[in-house]
């Protein structure tokens, strides 16, 4: 029954209204968006926006509490947290951005050739994939840190390198179902080539959890900068990275405790606002979810 | 259904190639570090005979294939080398650190199991209503929530500012038990935080397309009352999962108790592999890593088996 939802013809404008209708019915979605698009400009035009540089010293005024002067206070260098919040953001999206786009490099071609191909392919690939998922995540990224050496770019690379697998294993299930589907065999019986049928029916059809587990992984990648970066692994000072301003702020915990709110709050908001955008379109895209 | 030993063997012969490919990615690491493994190895200032000599006693001369080989035996024996930095054994840094990490660890994912299944059966009997609202959008918060800056809220709150609980440090568990504890309650719930949050979320789900199956449909028009359904045929359906979603956290654990230890100063294996990763003490990293798969593995392996003793329709799958 649920072969003609799923068909890859969909004309056009229906698929743009569903798009509008969505965001019109959910409040979440919409405000994750503007959170988001927010945090892209503030990212764009930081050097802009920031009342001060980054990464400037002050040694007049160490660990100042928010005043007039410096909404959210100095650090125990004298360098304005606002402002070093502010430059994070950019280090922020790059760092998740890259990360994700990694594991859609290395997964997505994995997962649908070996999911079309099938066989012996398939079989040794797919064990080779639930070797790598057993490895605890954030371990493995630190040891391949380790190893190419210790910096956010790198950190996120084996970041993305540990989410890979995730986006494979996904793909890879979908194109097995997509394969399998009454018009593909169709499509075969008119004579399409494999190509045609990977690029005009497995990967439309094969893409809309794909997107949605990609919104997701953004949270995670971001948790895991932020994780990294607290570790020293990820973003190096003086840049100013979310993860790095909390390690800080807890080395003078007792005497500024009001230094480790803001940028704990900007992880929360942003790891949320990714979140919410990919479990909004999770109910969007899913043929099966009754519309409102 | 199949007996015990046949069905671990079976699964031992499915988990076989994993752990073959899991330790080759391993034994891998240290191959892609930059430049000549000898010369990483000698240090700084090493001469070129100590060089020639380091190649020969790891065998960086041999195949690739042989290295993997000699490694594998090596490891199997509990000989995973020498830290580069303090000369000792990696196994035995290993086993001293090991047990800290499975405190918290275990500790953590008794709790996460104790509170976040009861959120999502609580959530999954009353869909739409205000407790469903409530435990999702708690669980939304616990997995977006960095696990590192709740632990230093905890330490905040409850060793600062309460002083109920020590900030730092570790207690062994076999000497002092209580200590132990007390010393691991907070980075336990800091640990345990996400996994609640995903434990909720999918005890939620899964209960929920358990109730609304065909059979269930069935019991109900039969006049069996909700309490039973939800005992007898509900949590028993989704038991299976549950196990098997018990048994995937535990990587995730492991993951975040690098950072945990960190914030909370306990020598544990994650503390380890961060500070070694950072001094590039690479036989210590490829050491943690090599146990920390191995007990992910084994944990999966009882897991399936748990799960063919509950259900005999695993078994036979």
């Amino acid at each position: 029954m649920t072969i003609e939802l799923a068909a890859p013809s969909l004309p056009r404008r229906s698929r743009r209204a569903t798009i509008w209708r969505w965001a019109r019915n959910d409040l979440r979605a919409v405000l994750s968006l503007s959170y988001l698009g927010l945090l892209v400009i503030v990212s764009l035009f930081a050097w802009l926006i920031a009342p001060y540089s980054p990464v400037e010293q002050n040694v007049a005024q160490l660990l100042v509490p928010p005043s007039a002067e410096h909404w959210l206070g100095t650090d125990d260098l004298g360098r304005d947290v606002l402002s070093r919040l502010i430059w994070g953001a950019p280090n922020s999206l790059y760092a998740s951005s890259l990360a994700v786009s990694v594991a859609i490099v290395l997964g997505v071609p994995v997962g649908l050739v070996i999911g079309f191909l099938g066989g012996w392919i398939d079989e040794v690939a797919s064990r080779f994939i639930d070797a790598l998922l057993s490895f605890p995540p954030i371990v493995l990224a630190i040891a391949v840190t380790g190893v190419l050496g210790i910096g956010l770019t790198n950190a996120m690379l084996s970041v993305g390198f540990v989410f890979a697998p995730v986006l494979a294993r996904l793909v890879r299930a979908q194109t097995l179902v997509v394969k399998n589907a009454l018009y593909v065999d169709a499509a075969r019986g008119f004579g399409a080539s494999t190509a045609h049928i990977i690029v005009r029916h497995i990967v439309p059809n094969a893409i809309q959890p794909v997107i949605v587990q990609v919104t997701l992984m953004l949270a995670i990648a971001l948790l895991a900068e932020a994780s990294l970066s607290f570790l020293a692994l990820g973003v190096q000072p003086p840049a100013a990275s979310w993860g790095g301003m909390l390690a800080r702020a807890y080395n003078y915990i007792e005497i500024a405790p009001e230094q480790m709110y803001a940028p704990g709050m900007a992880i929360l908001l942003t790891a949320l606002a990714f979140n919410a955008l990919g479990e909004s379109m999770r109910v969007a895209l899913d043929p099966t979810m009754k519309r409102r | 259904m199949a007996k015990l030993p046949v069905l671990i063997g079976r699964r031992l012969g499915q988990l076989l190639p994993i752990i073959v490919f899991a330790t080759f990615v391993v034994f891998a690491l240290l191959q892609f570090v930059p430049g000549d493994p000898a010369v990483t190895l000698a240090g700084d200032y090493a001469s070129k005979e100590r060089i020639e000599e380091i190649r020969q006693q790891y065998g960086f001369d041999r195949p690739l294939l042989v290295q993997y080989g000699v490694w594998l035996l090596h490891a199997v024996r509990g000989d995973l080398g020498n830290s580069l930095l303090s000369s000792a054994p990696v196994f035995d840094l290993i086993l001293q650190r090991l047990p800290n990490t499975i405190l918290i660890a275990s500790y953590a994912l008794v709790l996460a199991a104790m509170i976040g299944i009861p959120l999502g059966v609580l959530a999954a009997t009353r869909i739409g209503s205000r407790v469903d609202t409530f435990v999702t959008s708690v669980a939304s918060l616990g997995v977006a929530l960095p696990s590192f800056w709740l632990a230093i809220l905890l330490i905040v709150t409850f060793s600062l500012q309460a002083r109920w609980f020590p900030a730092t440090g570790a207690r062994a568990f076999n000497v002092d038990p209580r200590g132990a504890l007390q010393h691991a309650t907070l980075p336990a719930i800091a640990l345990a935080t996400g996994v609640i949050a995903e434990l909720a979320r999918q005890t939620r789900s899964a209960l929920i397309e358990v109730l609304n199956s065909q059979y269930v449909r069935t019991l109900r028009a039969k006049g069996l009352g909700p309490f039973a359904i939800l005992w007898k045929h509900g949590l028993r359906n989704v038991s299976v999962t549950l196990l098997t979603l018990l048994g995937l956290q535990v990587n995730r654990l492991f993951s975040g108790a690098v950072v945990i230890e960190a914030v909370f100063a306990i020598p544990g294996a994650g503390s380890l592999v961060a500070y070694s990763a950072i001094n590039k003490d690479f036989p210590v990293v490829q050491g943690v890593v090599l146990v920390l798969v191995t007990i992910v593995i084994l944990v999966n392996l009882i897991v399936d088996v748990l799960n063919a003793l509950l259900d005999p329709r695993v078994a036979e799958a």
